[in-house]
């Protein structure tokens, strides 16, 4: 049961890692798209394609703690007070890369607009650096048990921490990217699809590369994981993710069946999660908890159990109504680049009158609908 | 550090609670009458339902966070028994996130039905996820469900831990009631203060009495059921009803006192107006009955002199704004019932506003009541508070940042919702159901939904 719940964990990490991963990626693109002017149109594409869906997919945090302090109280506490410093800054990354997001929405100019932005694509990045740090302190056996027993610096500032979480956030970045050709594609925007195409390939391209030399490093300062992925199941799993990878890689850059590239990105995520976890079975925390001396009493298993079946009976259902509206275009907003959307306002502070709306920005489908985003 | 978390999610989870059950009816009378006032009010509301969800997911992730770093031993030890409850209450909250995505964005997209039955999951899923943590809160003030060997956990049960205890119950509908009165009062609250200012329109008015009407009508019950809570608690805690009334030595027929403060050293209330055998009636509906003082458990087992009169302090506080409430109440339902309309003076509208911010003074209170009143035990009677919490440095700092990043957020927050109401409601509405004819929309409205674009700039325009 014990191994149940493990596995548990790992999938909502997986959830995590994919869905909201995406959205952290969406923030580096976010952060990376230039000037006001020249990102306009995608911000307005991550501003519209997020919208609906960031909180659902963050959830999948929450869910993940809850069933790791039920099911494994013990390693849970002697991971986060080991780890607190990249914990809290995961925790205060995470409010305002939420709260910056929601924000933005309702911004009224420009600058308001820039400055929510710039402060969540930057908590974007930080977040997913910061988790990553934090996995990869557990991995490399570096969490002992114990009231803030390890240490709290150099537990995660070491090589393989930095190399999960800068692993962390080009995988973001690349999932993000894939994801948003598709978005592109049902926005009716093809320079959109054109500019993500580039950077998913090029995204794909220095994610296969630090997992590369990721190899090297786990090699040099985690022998026990590299071991562990190098050999036994693990290893097939690794060539899953590796294969996945490529085939997202082909899908985008040749084809343009992004469909199904969002399908085989999501499998590469899944196939490296599920490669760390046999790698280290049946330890938890490697050299100091297996999962069998971690776990809780039976009766807190069954009853995480009894709760998963729960969610998967109540959450698959609205689960699949939200994506399928998300997908199908029902929840979408009318398009805008970000930028443009304040047009208007400026307009009418120069005194030129209001309907200078009529003007409209030529990369726009439909100006007259550009303050639709006022909607979220 | 998680008592000022929590003070800020506190009042979110009011809103999670009873805020969603107010759109909905209010969008149930839009479904009802077709009145487009009720549509634009319900659609409005929907939108601050949004952000305050969002900031609730952020504090939210922020206090499972705070579990693990302020409190690994709490977690560590006790991690498997009540943990179920927070595995619940997340999948509620995911729920949550997911019907609201649908609800706020689906406007004028669906059906008007299917529109409406997205939003009933919302309010489930608030109310089940408030009742797990809850009923946490209430495990640690009346633990069970468990045995414990040398100090850890063998054999936990963590259905009857959590659902089993029986003090779950009084404290669910104290808190749900609570959410209701803090959420009513504050929106009311608001549109009271528009309606000082001038803002009397149809629009005002609605937003004004639902949310008032729903308060009015459960502060009263709020009084009944807080009788509940407080004899419940002189049951099973009765050194923390001790505390809340300053009850030093055990005694029959004992006295409630107003105000004062608690002295230690003679082990009674001083400068407290003192009403005769009113504790022991209110305690046990029995005025001679014998009330258990804080004698009754060793001096290291009982609240700080100062806890204790913290404890007092904030009990009272709840307890007098509950009353005025109610006296509010009274006054608003009274001029309904008799003369069918909102009363005139314009204290009337004063008090209501002046009563949003009491209401969260009461929220908080209660839940000082309830918290210090506990101390020294985090888990009653089991793990002492200082047992509990982190042996990592560096709390201050992170305390001194974290609330820097509260005040932000909660700026951020205000500023959102004015920018939100600057905008006058019509604009919530297609064109075609706005009331009178809007300004000219010169590129013209392309559909029902997109048509509402250059008219909305326009508007805009002129709110800003």
């Amino acid at each position: 049961m014990a191994e149940a719940c493990a596995v548990i964990l790992l999938a909502a990490l997986t959830a995590y890692i994919v869905l909201a991963g995406a959205d952290f990626g969406a923030g580096f693109w976010d952060l990376t798209a230039g000037g006001a002017e020249r990102g306009g149109p995608v911000r307005g594409l991550v501003q519209r394609s997020m919208s609906p869906v960031w909180e659902a997919n963050h959830v999948w945090l929450i869910l993940l703690f809850t069933v790791f302090w039920t099911a494994f109280p013990e390693a849970f506490a002697s991971t986060v007070s080991t780890l607190y410093i990249p914990m809290f800054a995961a925790a205060i990354g995470i409010i305002f890369r939420g709260a910056a997001f929601a924000f933005r929405g309702q911004a009224g100019t420009i600058r308001d607009a820039r400055f929510f932005g710039g402060l969540f694509a930057t908590a974007s990045v930080i977040v997913p650096f910061a988790l990553g740090t934090v996995v990869g302190a557990v991995a490399s056996g570096r969490v002992p048990v114990g009231n803030a027993a390890g240490d709290p610096v150099g537990s995660w500032l070491n090589p393989t921490g930095i190399l999960v979480g800068v692993l962390a956030v080009a995988v973001g970045t690349y999932m993000s990217a894939v994801f948003l050709c598709h978005d592109a594609v049902r926005a009716e925007q093809p320079g959109l699809v054109r500019a993500f195409r580039r950077r998913a390939v090029g995204s794909g391209l220095v994610t296969g590369a630090i997992a590369i030399v990721g190899l090297f490093v786990l090699r040099g300062d985690a022998r026990t994981l590299y071991d562990g992925l190098t050999g036994g199941v693990a290893v097939w799993l690794v060539a899953a993710s590796i294969v996945a990878g490529l085939a997202t890689l082909t899908l985008v850059g040749r084809t343009e069946r992004f469909g199904w590239a969002r399908l085989t990105a999501a499998v590469a995520v899944v196939g490296l999660v599920a490669a760390w976890g046999a790698a280290q079975e049946p330890d938890l925390l490697p050299g100091a908890l297996t999962i069998g001396e971690a776990a809780a009493g039976d009766a807190t298993l069954q009853a995480v159990l009894i709760s998963t079946g729960i969610a998967v009976v109540v959450l698959t259902p609205s689960l699949a109504l939200l994506f399928r509206l998300v997908l199908t275009g029902r929840l979408d907003q009318e398009y805008a680049p970000l930028d443009h959307r304040f047009r208007p306002f400026d307009a009418l502070s120069n005194g030129a009158g209001a309907p200078a709306a009529a003007g409209g920005p030529p990369t726009s489908a439909d100006p007259v609908d550009r303050s639709e985003g006022d909607d979220r | 550090m998680q008592a000022m978390s929590l003070a800020v999610h506190i009042p979110l989870v009011c809103f999670g609670i009873a805020w969603p059950t107010i759109v909905l009816f209010t969008e149930g009378l839009y479904l009802r009458t077709g009145d487009p006032v009720y549509k634009a009010l319900a659609k409005r509301w929907s939108k601050v339902m949004l952000v305050l969800f969002a900031v609730g997911v952020v504090t939210g992730t922020i206090l499972s966070f705070e579990f693990g770093l302020l409190w690994p031993n709490f977690m560590a030890t006790y991690g498997e028994v009540f943990g179920l409850g927070f595995t619940l209450e997340g999948i509620s909250f995911f729920v949550e996130g997911i019907f609201i995505a649908i609800y706020v964005y689906g406007w004028d997209r669906m059906s008007r039905t299917a529109h409406f039955l997205s939003g009933i999951p919302i309010a489930i899923a608030g109310v089940v996820g408030s009742l797990m943590v809850i009923a946490i809160n209430a495990w640690m003030n009346k633990p069970g469900g468990f045995t414990q060997v040398d100090g850890r956990v063998v054999s936990a049960n963590p259905w009857d831990a959590l659902f089993g205890r029986g003090f779950v119950w009084h404290e669910l509908v104290h808190m749900y009631l609570a959410g209701y009165l803090v959420c009513g009062f504050i929106v009311a609250g608001f549109y009271a203060h528009g309606w000082l200012q001038g803002r009397r329109t149809r629009y005002h008015r609605a937003a004004l009495i639902i949310p008032l009407t729903f308060a009015a009508l459960i502060a009263p019950v709020q009084l009944v059921v807080g009788d509940w809570a407080g004899r419940t608690v002189a049951k099973e805690q009765p050194v923390k009803l001790a505390a809340m009334e300053g009850l030093g030595q055990t005694t029959a027929g004992a006295p409630f006192h107003i105000l004062g403060y608690y002295d230690a050293a003679a082990g009674e209330v001083r400068y407290g107006i003192k009403i005769p055998k009113l504790l022991s009636l209110l305690a046990d509906h029995d005025p001679d009955a014998t009330v258990a003082g804080l004698d009754a458990v060793p001096v290291e087992d009982r609240p700080t002199t100062r806890g204790i009169n913290i404890v007092r302090f904030s009990f009272q506080a709840m307890i007098a704004i509950g009353t005025g409430l109610v006296m509010l109440a009274g006054w608003f339902l009274l001029t309904w019932w008799r003369r069918g309309r909102l009363p005139r003076s314009k204290w009337f509208f004063r008090a209501i506003v002046l009563a949003a911010p009491l209401t969260v003074v009461a929220l908080i209170s209660g839940w000082i009541t309830t918290e210090v009143g506990r101390q020294p035990w985090v888990v009653y009677d089991h793990m002492r508070t200082a047992d509990a919490v982190t042996e990592a440095s560096g709390l201050p700092i992170a305390l001194a940042v974290l609330i820097v990043v509260y005040v932000l957020l909660i700026s951020g927050v205000v500023w959102l919702l004015r920018r939100l109401a600057a905008h006058p409601p019509e604009t919530e509405l297609p064109t075609e159901q706005r009331p009178g004819a809007v300004a000219v929309a010169p590129s013209g409205g392309r559909d029902a939904d997109g048509g509402s674009g250059s008219a909305r700039d326009d508007a805009d325009g002129r709110a800003d």
